[in-house]
């Protein structure tokens, strides 16, 4: 479903990614592991089409296309989705009337016939119960005054409604105590499906106690140093990313090595 | 990407703030503050205009022509005299080129005046399809809606208005200025400058002495108008000042509610516009004054464009009154305008609701003035700066407490929001307390479209120009949400309009 081949991407002109490789099939979840500064979430940006980030080299393959000539919206459109690390607040935007909208424009895009509110209010209702959240959220501006936990529970009920094909988690489990976490995590598995690919960016891997990956990839100075199963995020929480720098990797042996 | 700054003010402090744009914004924006003026056209109408410049003979000249009694030319002539005394006022944070009052044609009136049209069918249809391109289809709005009386200023004489007869019913009267001093002299006469005198500021003076036409509304006690009253403003002639003077008194228990819109054609040279508006509001009386006001703004390169210097104010002279001003202001290259009222009363109530909008090079020194005099006043200030291209905007605001106003309150809260790197903002609080029970709120915000914002709409699906619609439209909710249903309606368009056509 996406695939990414030797990526290079430089920020205000300084390298960040330096020939990442990824890919990932639908009905999977990867997570995308790496200490503070090593690309993360560069990686994400790139993929949703952010300003300021430069792709020098390599390419990105989304449904075998060209994603990097696409714009912003259009991705979106497409059915790749972010929940961001930090949820911008939009005063005075109701919640539901941003969603509504949001929907719309990918039905329109898709050549669907627009949701009237009734029709819409009835969706979100469905998803609502589906993720255990109170509809306290629908009735206020988009993430305004929302605490920390509201914020990331929010990305993720908009993820339900927006029905992605791919969807990046961009550090979901930062700022969140462990039932926050725990809420937010399971709102996560409710949307595994088939169809659906998921990224999940973590520093750590206590995420990745809720949200089992097919696979983990260790990122470390802009490339993947590693990839494994579930049981390369516990090492990695075991010893530390300090241990990669010391070449821990090889003692994890030639199958995982990048 | 929200940079607040709140200020609670205690008493007697009254510190000016200012914020200015300086750190960079994404250029995906720009685009959005490049617009064409949509409503630039000029009507081909034969006007009768006075030549340029200023003298008794002029005014005298106005008030024979509009056949007024003695004590009204007396009152203009006393305007004019003080008026020579004085000079415009210069303490706004604007940059105007000295205007050339001579220069200015005082008077001008479509031709067919003496023969006045009797109903809209009369109406000249070249100056009816100009209403259509301004989106104001009179007849239509008058037929389908039903509950909007349109007092129409072209110029500075009235055309037409409409359901007369269904407010003279009520015991309402809406009518043209020129016709209020000839049916109802005694009631012009005992309101007329009370709230703003003639002496007031400069250009009220001007205003007082050259005044052409405006509107004028009674509503006598315990009646609540039937229906919202509306006038729309336009300036035509080329070098004709427009000088409106209107006056609403509303009696004991009474209520209304008045709409004000305008556009006016495209020009190159700029055009003054100095209206006095004077609102009295007796005990328990409750008036609603809502203003959207589109005029010409001037082109991208900041040439043209209408010079807006209005004095608005409200005297709530009852108690228990209450005058709530909202205005939605995206015209004019300059706009000098501070919609004020006077709480005179015990318990009366003032509010001002403000959007204002700068884009290219347009100015705005705009906000208000509360003044506490009686006890348990309570005033609300809502002020929300756009600024866009080279846009400046100051809030500029007045709250006076005097020293009877036993427990008077003020809340004001002030935002504004930057589009782009070289527009500024600026806020100019002014807080004078004297009475010791006061509670005096202020609250200001400045904040930033940036990229953070529209990404996340973006990534949505949402379309940049929608995304921007939507966060501008966000901002001013709190002051949309008192205009009227219609006027809200065409608040937002014009917004949309004013900062590239956002909502599709």
């Amino acid at each position: 479903m996406l695939e990414i081949k030797n990526l290079h991407v430089t920020v205000g002109g300084k390298a960040i990614l330096k020939g990442l490789d990824f890919s990932i099939e639908a009905g999977q979840v990867h997570a995308i592991m790496g200490p503070n500064g090593s690309g993360k979430s560069t990686l994400g940006n790139v993929i949703a089409g952010r300003e300021g980030y430069e792709v020098t080299q390599g390419e990105v393959l989304y449904k075998g296309k060209n994603l990097l000539e696409l714009a912003p919206e259009v991705r979106a459109c497409e059915g790749i989705f972010m929940a961001f690390q930090y949820p911008v607040e939009i005063p005075g935007v109701n919640n539901t009337y941003f969603l509504r909208a949001a929907l719309n424009a990918q039905r329109k895009y898709r050549g669907e016939p627009e949701l009237d509110s009734m029709e819409f209010l009835k969706l979100v209702r469905e998803k609502l119960k589906i993720l255990h959240i109170n509809d306290d959220l629908l009735h206020r501006a988009v993430n305004e005054g929302f605490s920390g936990g509201e914020k990331k529970r929010n990305e993720i009920f908009q993820m339900a409604v927006l029905e992605p094909v791919l969807a990046i988690l961009d550090e979901t489990d930062s700022g969140l105590d462990i039932d926050a976490l725990r809420l937010v995590a399971e709102g996560v598995n409710r949307l595994r499906s088939d169809d659906r690919a998921m990224i999940v960016i973590t520093h750590y891997q206590r995420l990745l106690d809720h949200i089992v990956p097919d696979k983990v990839h260790v990122l470390a100075d802009g490339k993947i140093v590693a990839r494994g199963g579930a049981e390369l995020a516990l090492k990695l929480e075991e010893q530390g990313y300090t241990w990669l720098e010391q070449g821990g990797i090889q003692s994890l042996g030639a199958e995982l090595r990048a | 990407m929200h940079g607040e700054l709140k200020e609670v003010y205690k008493p007697m402090s009254s510190e000016p703030t200012q914020v200015d744009s300086t750190s960079a914004n994404p250029s995906s924006v720009d685009h959005f503050v490049q617009q064409q003026y949509r409503y630039g056209f000029v009507t081909d109408i034969e006007s009768e205009t006075v030549p340029p410049g200023l003298d008794e003979d002029v005014i005298r000249w106005i008030s024979a022509r509009k056949e007024e009694p003695q004590w009204l030319l007396d009152w203009r002539l006393e305007a004019y005299h003080h008026w020579l005394k004085m000079s415009p006022p210069d303490w706004a944070h604007l940059k105007i080129k000295p205007i050339d009052f001579q220069a200015i044609s005082y008077f001008s009136a479509p031709k067919s005046d003496k023969d006045r049209p009797k109903s809209l069918d009369e109406v000249d249809p070249k100056l009816l399809e100009t209403y259509e391109k301004l989106g104001v289809p009179l007849h239509e709005r008058a037929r389908l809606a039903g509950v909007v009386a349109v007092d129409v200023v072209f110029d500075s004489v009235s055309l037409g208005t409409t359901f007369r007869e269904e407010l003279k019913k009520a015991g309402v009267i809406f009518c043209s200025f020129s016709e209020a001093v000839h049916d109802y002299p005694d009631l012009v006469k005992q309101y007329l400058g009370t709230v703003v005198p003639s002496r007031d500021n400069f250009f009220a003076a001007l205003n007082s002495a050259v005044f052409s036409d405006g509107s004028f509304v009674f509503i006598p006690k315990g009646v609540r108008c039937p229906m919202e009253l509306s006038t729309y403003f336009r300036i035509n002639a080329a070098d004709t000042g427009q000088f409106e003077r209107t006056l609403i008194i509303a009696e004991e228990r009474s209520h209304v509610s008045y709409l004000e819109g305008c556009t006016a054609p495209m020009r190159d040279q700029n055009q003054l516009h100095a209206a006095v508006v004077e609102l009295v509001a007796m005990d328990d009386a409750n008036i609603k004054y809502s203003t959207v006001q589109n005029w010409y703004p001037g082109d991208e390169n900041g040439v043209g464009g209408i010079y807006n210097f209005v004095t608005k104010r409200g005297d709530c002279r009852g108690d228990r009154s209450r005058i709530s001003w909202t205005q939605v202001e995206t015209g004019s290259a300059i706009t000098w305008k501070y919609p004020s009222c006077i709480l005179r009363g015990d318990s009366s109530v003032g509010e001002f609701y403000s959007v204002a909008l700068t884009n290219n090079y347009q100015q705005a020194d705009t906000g208000t003035k509360m003044i506490h005099i009686g006890r348990n006043t309570r005033s609300k200030i809502i002020a929300k700066g756009i600024s866009a291209g080279h846009g400046q905007n100051a809030y500029r605001g007045l709250v006076r407490i005097t020293k009877n106003a036993e427990n008077a309150r003020n809340y004001t809260q002030c935002d504004s929001m930057l589009i782009g790197k070289n527009c500024g903002a600026h806020t100019f609080p002014y807080i004078e307390v004297s009475n010791p029970s006061a509670k005096v709120e202020h609250e200001a915000t400045t904040s930033r479209i940036g990229e953070d914002q529209l990404f996340y709409c973006l990534q949505r699906g949402i379309s940049e120009e929608d995304a921007v619609s939507m966060i501008v439209d966000g901002f001013c909710k709190q002051v949309f949400r008192e205009l009227p249903m219609e006027f809200a309606v065409e608040a937002k368009a014009l917004l949309e309009v004013s900062l590239e056509g956002a909502v599709g």
